[in-house]
């Protein structure tokens, strides 16, 4: 069977646990976008699940947590509440989470933690990098990505129900920790990975009637659980004694033994055959993104960025007395309150059998305030020639301009160029903690690819532009630009790309400053700074001080 | 209602829990910050909590927890004054909140069914004396972490607004807890809180073992597992109490207070909180150890909660604030 086909009957097995256990596993997240491969999922969703309550990230509180019915409160003269959507029973689905700030992901992720919308499915039809918030998916049980399946994958006879949760699973004695070990060979820092592993595996037990766990639970949960959270491949040490299948009276014995000793060495590896398990269904291109500069852009937050793409509405502000103009808001529960102590006046006057009686007088409507945010995009030289000269000390200008970003809570976003390619180590954040970890580990060496990091700021330059914010982009180079855009040696062609990139930028209308860090000032870097139309400042005669008072001056106008 | 899971159970993560203590025995103290990664704890660690603290008198029906008939507000209208014990309140404040539920506002159903101006009071009223904790600190908007700023430098809370003019205590410990990777915290707001955590997913095996079979035996049967660490939980509970009391005769010399503040000069903390928060949280530590004056250990246990989240923002410096603090320590207290 091919790779596809193997993922959906994981899916469909994922979904019987979900129906078996739902407050112990939450969900399951599917990243899949519409075409026949979701409709099919949706249907064997529909097919376990009955019923669906569907949830949509810009869901307002009020719907997802209940709120007043105005209608009915109108009309009774009494406080009538709606039901929030989370109040329902059942199943729950999440589409678009892509779209999904990391505020409404928080208040979904305790309402999960409160038991309140299990089991919630959750579909990511994210292109590229966008992907929903971790701190969603970290609760979740189990995710697959289904973009590379076929419908011809999906057609698969559907597998037996499992039985519904009844009696309680033993847990046998090395249950825990060959899943604690298993966690922490493949680099799964959390505790919830192996909490939720055995929940599935207790959920797989249940569902086919046994009262212990067994190998075979073991396996499929990790199967399930693990591959997608794993950070590293466990190295290639063949443990001494494997766990037998029978996971019975010996192993115990063992581990009683051991366990007043101390050191992580008396527990046995886990069993192998799991391990190899985990390994298979790790996507192909796993070792790639582990060896890559950044290995923790998959697994870390998406910083304080894509919650800014809903800011285009702005930040609430007090309602304000306003007229209806079909534009606005009419913000009711203000409107309400400026006519509630006039009701009994007026309906003295006006004999009005209604519930509540309103004049134009009492419109609120809603106010927002959008406020454009910057982002300093650092496009950062880490070519030889550069780490040679003065890395380190670009680094620390880097910093220094990053203190001033964090002060001004701009938003920083870094590049670096190098070898034949430019590389985005940080997508646009506020968070100091993971600039100042990408810049230390940023490497040094090779050749000079400047217009391929010009280009890549650039770019960045313009996504931010349509997120709503201001960018300024900040190149630190020596400018001995030496690597064409197509990645070959050539030393003219290069400059040139560079000073065309440059135009583009500047035609773009976007602001940058360029910082020369090579011993000398270096006449083929002033000229793409003209080309840019960007400040110029070679870093020898520039202390710190001043290049940050620049840029600050800069990012002020 | 979910069941907590008893706080006493809880593996390791012994600065957190010890933080949290010292804010139960010495309110003052001012709030503890949690930050960390992601399935650390953190959360279970707050809601724990609340059935650990001691039971409050409170005049029964007051909407702000009074303690005595004078504290009760007028705009609660309560005539009969009887006092009954209650539970420590732990008031959760929720991401998107609206500030109408936070300050409180005009009481809606009242307003429009009899036509009364009434006061329906908020998130803080309830939170008075006890616990206000907000999940994912860092993530909260703007103009609510304004709002808790006031009420938590002045102890009051002020409502101004659709005609009312309502003022009522708000004294509370503020607990947040947050992943920094997903935001930091206003420099303001950090300042507010007494003392900071760092979280971390414990290191060894057997660690996690056991944090995996508890979990798993607590919500297998969780009414027998918190019976089981109920006699842990009551010594806690007593050693709270028992420090609470002795919190008043604990005796800080003048060397220890130069201690205190050549520390603080030292780390370049802004303001002279640093040195109350030190002073009262070393105070109540040496209280819930038994000893008779504040020694200088015990500032050496608790100056990295007090300290660490105080000093000057300096991307520069590659150590993390905590190794900043313990390098001073050993440098100051030789």
């Amino acid at each position: 069977m091919n790779s596809g086909g193997k993922i959906w009957i994981q899916v469909i097995a994922a979904l019987h646990l979900l129906k078996t256990d739902p407050a112990g596993l939450r969900g399951a997240v599917f990243r899949v976008r519409a075409g026949p491969v979701r409709d099919s999922l949706a249907k064997a969703i529909r097919k376990l699940a009955g019923p669906v309550t569907r949830l949509h990230p810009n869901m307002s509180d009020e719907q997802l947590f209940g709120g007043i019915d105005v209608v009915a409160t109108l009309q009774s003269g009494n406080l009538k509440t709606t039901k929030g959507l989370f109040e329902r029973q059942g199943w729950f689905e999440l589409t678009m989470a892509e779209r999904c700030d990391l505020h409404t992901a928080a208040r979904i992720s305790q309402a999960l933690d409160q038991r309140q919308v299990c089991p919630l499915i959750v579909f990511d039809e994210g292109i590229d990098d966008e992907k929903l918030p971790d701190s969603l998916k970290e609760r979740l049980a189990f995710y697959f990505d289904m973009s590379e399946l076929a419908y011809s994958d999906t057609d698969f006879p559907d597998i037996d129900p499992l039985s519904e949760k009844n009696q309680p699973i033993q847990t046998s004695q090395t249950a825990v920790p060959t899943l604690v070990l298993l966690a922490n060979e493949f680099g799964i820092s959390s505790a919830r990975a192996p909490q939720l592993a055995l929940a599935a595996a207790k959920a797989n037990a249940m569902g086919n009637r046994r009262k212990e766990l067994s190998a075979e639970d073991l396996e499929i949960a990790v199967e399930l659980v693990y591959p997608s959270r794993a950070t590293r491949i466990p190295q290639e040490c063949t443990p001494e004694e494997p766990i037998p299948e029978q996971e019975t009276q010996p192993q115990q014995n063992q581990n009683q033994d051991t366990s007043d000793q101390d050191g992580n060495d008396d527990i046995e590896l886990p069993n192998e055959l799991l391990v190899d398990a985990i390994r298979a269904l790790l996507p192909d291109n796993f070792l790639e993104s582990l060896n890559a500069a950044s290995p923790r852009i998959g697994t870390s937050g998406v910083g304080f960025g894509s919650q800014m793409k809903s800011k285009t509405r702005g930040r609430p502000r007090p309602p304000r007395l306003g007229r209806i103009n079909g534009q606005n808001r009419i913000d009711i529960v203000s409107t309400l309150r400026s006519a509630a102590p006039l009701q009994k006046i007026r309906k003295q006057n006006t004999h009005d059998a209604r519930a509540v009686v309103i004049y134009p007088d009492d419109i609120h409507v809603k106010q927002y305030e959008s406020r454009s945010e910057r982002v300093v995009i650092f496009t950062v030289d880490a070519s030889g020639s550069a780490a040679l000269a003065r890395l380190s000390e670009a680094k620390g200008a880097v910093e220094l301009l990053l203190a001033q970003a964090y002060a001004r809570r701009d938003f920083v976003a870094l590049i670096a160029f190098r070898n034949v390619d430019a590389e985005l180590l940080l997508p646009p954040t506020r968070s100091l903690v993971q600039t100042k970890r990408r810049l230390a580990e940023l490497p040094g060496g090779g050749g000079t690819p400047m217009a391929n990091g010009l280009r890549a700021a650039g770019e960045l330059a313009i996504k931010s532009a349509l997120q709503g914010k201001t960018p300024l982009i900040v190149v630190l180079t020596d400018g001995r630009a030496n690597i064409t855009l197509e990645g070959m040696p050539d030393r003219a062609m290069a400059l040139e790309q560079s000073g065309s990139i440059g135009r583009w930028i500047s035609g773009l209308g976007f602001k940058s400053v360029v910082l020369d860090v090579g011993n000398r000032a270096n006449p083929a870097l002033i000229k793409v700074a003209r080309d840019m139309n960007s400040l110029y400042f070679p870093l020898p005669r520039a202390d710190a001080q001043r290049i940050s008072e620049t840029i600050g001056a800069e990012l002020d106008q | 209602m979910t069941k907590n899971f008893p706080f006493s159970a809880i593996v390791g993560q012994e600065q957190m829990k010890m933080a949290m203590i010292l804010t139960a025995i010495d309110p003052t103290i001012g709030g503890v910050l949690v930050f960390g990664d992601r399935g650390t704890g953190k959360s279970t660690a707050v809601r724990a909590l609340a059935a650990l603290l001691p039971k409050i008198s409170v005049i029964a029906q007051c909407p702000v927890n009074s303690e005595f008939k004078h504290d009760v507000p007028s705009w609660a209208g309560i005539d009969e004054i009887e006092t009954i014990m209650q539970e420590t309140p732990v008031v959760d404040l929720p991401l998107g909140v609206s500030e109408d539920r936070v300050t409180g506002a005009l009481d809606i159903e009242r307003a429009l069914t009899k036509g009364e101006k009434a006061f329906q009071p908020g998130l803080l009223a309830r939170a008075n004396r006890g616990y206000l904790y907000i999940d994912e600190v860092n993530l909260l908007e703007d103009h609510i972490v304004d709002l808790l700023l006031d009420v938590a430098q002045s102890g009051e809370n002020l409502v101004e607004r659709e005609g009312l003019s309502i003022r009522h205590a708000a004294r509370f410990v503020l607990v947040g807890s947050g992943n920094p990777e997903e935001g930091e915290l206003r420099p303001q707001l950090l300042d507010r809180f007494g003392l900071s955590v760092e979280v971390k997913s414990p290191n060894s095996i057997d660690d996690r073992v056991a944090v995996i079979e508890r979990r798993d035996n607590f919500d297998q049967n969780p009414d027998g597992f918190i019976e089981e660490w109920l006699p842990e939980e009551i010594k806690i509970r007593h050693a709270i109490i028992a420090a609470r009391t002795a919190l008043k005769s604990v005796s800080s010399g003048t060397d220890i207070l130069r201690d205190c503040a050549n520390l603080c000069i030292t780390l370049g903390a802004d303001g002279l909180r640093g040195e109350l928060t030190l002073l009262r949280a070393g105070r109540a530590l040496a209280a819930f150890k038994g000893a008779q004056a504040l020694e200088r250990s015990h500032l050496k246990e608790i100056a990295p909660l007090a300290l660490s989240h105080r000093l000057r923002r300096d991307p520069l410096d590659e150590a993390a604030s905590g190794v900043r603090v313990e390098r001073v320590l050993t440098d100051v207290l030789q």
